[in-house]
């Protein structure tokens, strides 16, 4: 049941203290004052509860189980994180107190970008970004000013694997670029040739996800690098992989010029159903300038905020940035430390090719090399031989009660399972999600109707999709009750 | 070992001898290897971790809630118990994108019942799952707008948030926009006439906040009557919307604003959440995610995410928006809230804000502080406070008072004014003891 069906009218789960000043009536023209009686619904406190904790039950979180979405990083978010992030020092601050008296919060924010700094090996940093598309938009504005600052107006192109999340081709669109593709190889590594071909005076930037989508390291890395940069391009480093390659390799040490983190993925904030994120920005020192109102500074005898940037792109968003999600961040960064932190990185590659080595007995792995933090599976041949969809799959394991990889992504491989176990999950874990991999691969072999119609052990049965979209019901309505 | 990592030494082992490897190194064999040791320290044990975040918490000074006169797109309102205990459930704060959504009823349930309160305080058809902010949302909005039209004008009420706008402006740089700010009268509100010849045929969309940033309510149906057909946004706050008409009534195509004041702390600025709401004649061209209801293969109730077509990960360069990532933990806490106040709630609330603000700003008036402007306001106003004020607004800070923003920050014409705010949590006595400090010379 919905919410508003529990209504009753009359019923609240709140009460405001009594008040000395007389109450007023509102004094606005007729027109303006509402008529139509808002609808929220009516409950008391324990209604309250009882609908949300409901909805609670009905969902898959970190917290339950193994979640292994490719490219989502679903990482353990620690308790110390969400604690932290309540203390009243950082969520019952105004920004738009005095400087002076947030010199925590500004602390915070300063080393927290210093830290991300030598984790990337860049050296400066914007921590406004909400989310990853949205680092993504800032990094091609800077990228477009400062392309322009330079009188250089003819670079109007952005090169983007299609082994890339469509964030990166949507962001790069935004900020007012013409996307032009670029073929990837098999394993969705960047085509030497295919680049050379593409790079002109035209070429602003290359967008480049490092591991790729499918989990491989571009060994071409210098290469492409020099390529680029002897085109006059510049290269952009989407940090969604990231957390396969802390301590071991920095993208600002291989000419990555700008790159764009998540830290919630590689740094333990939690992903809250969708959000909030944050999606930090580093850039190498000559695209300092560009980047968003304002960098967190410091002098002699404080930390402040910076608006005195003629050059900046501006402001891209309201207030400072997702501080609660820096908060959270930046306590994990305590907890794990530069030894932590690299532990993490190894820890999320061997996880990754023990859970690749186990599956590759019953199906195909898209690429034969070594994986880093992620691997795709091919299911093409097993969907051809069987008639059983991945998507199929997907859904039956959902019964067996892990939440299902990425499917279908990226979309150079067909029939695709994109699998990232993270640093978090033990061996018991992967082993359990492998055995029940292989336990569907069977079912669809011999009894495939109960993986086509799966699941079956979930709140509710697979739902229909499609109509939805064809006759949208985008809210609720008196009309709808059963 | 790690606390949050459970390899011990021997199973590593075992699981690298499956793999085939015979150390962690051999993994990252194709790797440039560019660095040994990351340059920072050790990592903490949780005790020191936690003492190390105490202090550095303790090095910002709290204001008591009833001592904040300053709102300005961020407000101070009481937040029940209830809604953070919920909206702190590791069910909903540990889970994805609701990508299985046979797995994920409970978040796209309470989007689907988030959506439907938005559509209840703004009046419009559709509302999306959520936008990072109020001054991203209306970026989006204002991309959306020349999707509708083709036209690449935008006129901008002075009175819209100034980071709304420069949000705006640089969402847009790419764009080949024009904007056009449109001046206010004495009265607050957007100058009609300035308005109405502003218009001409490039002319996309006109975008006013109600209340304004000044807390003057505009009159949207005036304004309607001057632009007709252009693309009409309106940036609302979501307490006066449950007192004042909402903005479809008067014709409004988009309206967005920032959730906040629904039970959100305020994070010294973020993650707050943007509200975003349209026509369905315009849904195809909205941004962000969607969620419908439909049936499962038993016909029971479900709700799954729809037109996803318009979006990054299936339109690719062409979609609505790159916003994937979106601030649904932030609409659920908004959800919450709205269920436990419900409509009576939201009613008591908006008026003890009104009743306090023009208490406030009554006391000003009597100890010879002039209003700017003469328009009908809700919660918050502008007031004449002299050249100074900046100086004497730290002075009183450290007083333990958060006194109304200087408005120099943002108008060079407002530079001697400020804008007040108050709201549920103000009392009688704080007040008084506002105006008081403001009246007093030695500061």
């Amino acid at each position: 049941m919905t919410v508003f069906e529990k209504s009753v009218a009359g019923r609240i789960g709140f009460r405001l203290p009594d008040s000395q000043i007389e109450e007023k009536n509102f004094d606005f023209a007729t027109h303006l004052l509402r008529k139509k009686p808002l609808e929220l619904p009516e409950l008391s406190e324990p209604d309250v509860v009882r609908h949300y904790t409901y909805l609670a039950g009905r969902n898959y979180s970190v917290d339950k189980g193994f979640y292994p979405l490719g490219s989502c990083t679903m990482k353990y978010n620690p308790k110390i994180n969400e604690y932290v992030a309540t203390f009243d020092g950082f969520a019952e601050i105004h920004p738009y107190q005095p400087w002076e008296f947030t010199q925590g919060a500004l602390e915070l924010m300063y080393e927290l970008k210093q830290s991300l700094c030598k984790i990337t090996g860049m050296d400066e940093m914007t921590l406004q970004p909400a989310a990853g598309a949205h680092g993504e938009f800032v990094g091609m504005l800077i990228a477009r000013a400062y392309h322009l600052s330079r009188g250089d107006t003819k670079r109007h192109l952005a090169l983007v694997p299609d082994s890339a999340h469509g964030t990166n081709p949507a962001s790069a669109a935004m900020a007012g670029f013409d996307v032009v593709e670029l073929k990837s190889t098999q394993d969705g590594l960047v085509d030497l040739a295919e680049l050379e071909k593409h790079l002109s005076d035209e070429v602003a930037v290359l967008m480049l996800t490092n591991p790729n989508t499918l989990g491989l390291f571009e060994k071409d890395i210098v290469k492409i690098s020099q390529m680029v940069h002897n085109a006059g391009a510049l290269l952009y480093y989407d940090g969604a992989n990231l957390n396969a390659i802390m301590g071991k390799f920095r993208p600002g040490d291989m000419g990555f010029d700008i790159v764009h983190l998540n830290l919630h993925k590689t740094f333990s904030a939690p992903h809250g159903m969708g959000g909030p994120g944050s999606g930090p920005v580093g850039v190498k020192s000559f695209l300092a300038e560009f980047l968003p109102v304002p960098v967190i500074r410091k002098n002699a005898e404080r930390y402040y905020p910076d608006f005195d940037m003629p050059k900046s792109i501006g402001r891209v968003r309201s207030f400072y940035g997702n501080f609660s999600v820096l908060v959270k961040a930046y306590a994990y960064i305590l907890m794990m430390g530069k030894d932590g932190l690299t532990r993490a990185s190894e820890m999320a590659v061997l996880n990754a090719n023990y859970l690749r080595t186990l599956i590759s007995r019953f199906l195909k792995i898209a690429s034969p090399r070594r994986c880093m933090h992620e691997f795709v599976v091919d299911g093409s041949q097993f969907v051809k031989e069987t008639n059983v969809k991945i998507l199929d799959i997907a859904k039956r394991l959902l019964d067996y009660e892990v939440h299902a990889p990425t499917v279908y992504f990226p979309l150079i491989v067909h029939e695709d399972m994109m699998i990232e176990p993270t640093e978090t999950e033990n061996k018991e874990s992967l082993e359990y999600f492998a055995h029940v991999l292989e336990k569907i691969v069977q079912e669809a072999r011999f009894s495939p109707e109960i993986v086509k119609s799966a699941p079956h052990k979930t709140p509710v049965k697979r739902l229909d999709d499609v109509n939805a979209t064809k006759k949208p019901v985008y809210r609720w309505k008196k009309q709808d009750v059963q | 070992m790690y606390p949050f990592i459970p390899h011990t030494d021997e199973e590593i082992k075992q699981m690298l001898q499956t793999i085939g490897v015979k150390s962690i190194d051999d993994l990252y064999e194709d790797i440039p290897i560019t660095v040994k040791e990351l340059e920072l320290p050790k990592g903490f044990d949780e005790f020191t971790a936690l003492t190390f975040l105490k202090t550095l918490a303790g090095k910002n000074k709290i204001i008591e809630k009833k001592n904040i006169f300053m709102g300005a797109g961020i407000y101070a309102h009481y937040v029940p118990q209830v809604v953070k205990a919920l909206a702190s459930r590791p069910e909903f704060v540990t889970a994805y994108t609701p990508y299985q959504a046979e797995v994920s009823q409970g978040t796209l349930q309470a989007l689907f019942e988030y959506q439907t309160m938005i559509c209840e305080l703004t009046g419009m058809d559709v509302a999306n799952s959520s936008m990072y902010d109020g001054a991203s949302a209306l970026a989006e909005a204002i991309l959306m707008a020349h999707r509708i039209n083709g036209k690449r004008t935008f006129l901008i009420s002075e009175a819209v948030h100034p980071e709304y706008v420069q949000t705006s402006k640089t969402y847009a740089s790419a764009q080949r926009f024009v904007f056009k700010a449109i001046p206010l009268t004495h009265s607050g509100m957007t100058d009609l006439s300035a308005l109405s010849q502003s218009i001409d045929e490039d002319s996309c969309a006109v975008v006013v906040q109600y209340p304004n940033f000044f807390g003057i309510v505009e009159d949207l149906k005036a304004i309607k009557e001057v632009i007709r057909d252009l693309v009409f946004i309106v940036v609302a706050e979501p307490f006066a919307l449950s007192v004042l008409e909402p903005p479809a009534t008067f014709g409004a195509d988009i309206v967005v604003g920032d959730g906040q004041p629904l039970g959100i702390a305020m994070n010294y600025g973020g993650p707050t959440v943007g509200f975003f709401a349209t026509l369905e004649k315009h849904v195809r061209k909205m941004p962000g995610r969607l969620v419908g209801e439909t049936r499962d293969l038993e016909g029971k109730r479900g709700y799954v995410m729809i037109l996803q077509t318009r979006e990054q990960h299936i339109r690719r360069e062409k979609a609505t928006s790159n916003i994937c990532t979106n601030h649904a933990l932030m609409a659920l806490t908004n959800a919450i809230f709205m269920s436990v106040l419900g409509p009576n709630g939201m009613r008591q609330v908006a008026q003890r804000s009104y009743s306090n603000a023009h208490y406030l700003a009554e006391r000003f008036v009597q100890k010879g502080f002039e209003l700017v402007f003469d328009g009908p306001f809700f919660n918050e106003f502008a007031i004449r406070v002299g050249d100074d004020y900046d100086r004497k607004w730290r002075k009183i800070f450290e007083e333990g008072v958060l006194a109304p923003l200087p408005l120099s920050w943002y108008f060079d014409k407002y530079k001697d004014c400020a804008l007040a705010c108050a709201t549920e949590v103000n009392v009688k006595e704080s007040i008084d003891d506002l105006v008081e400090l403001l009246e007093r010379g030695d500061l």
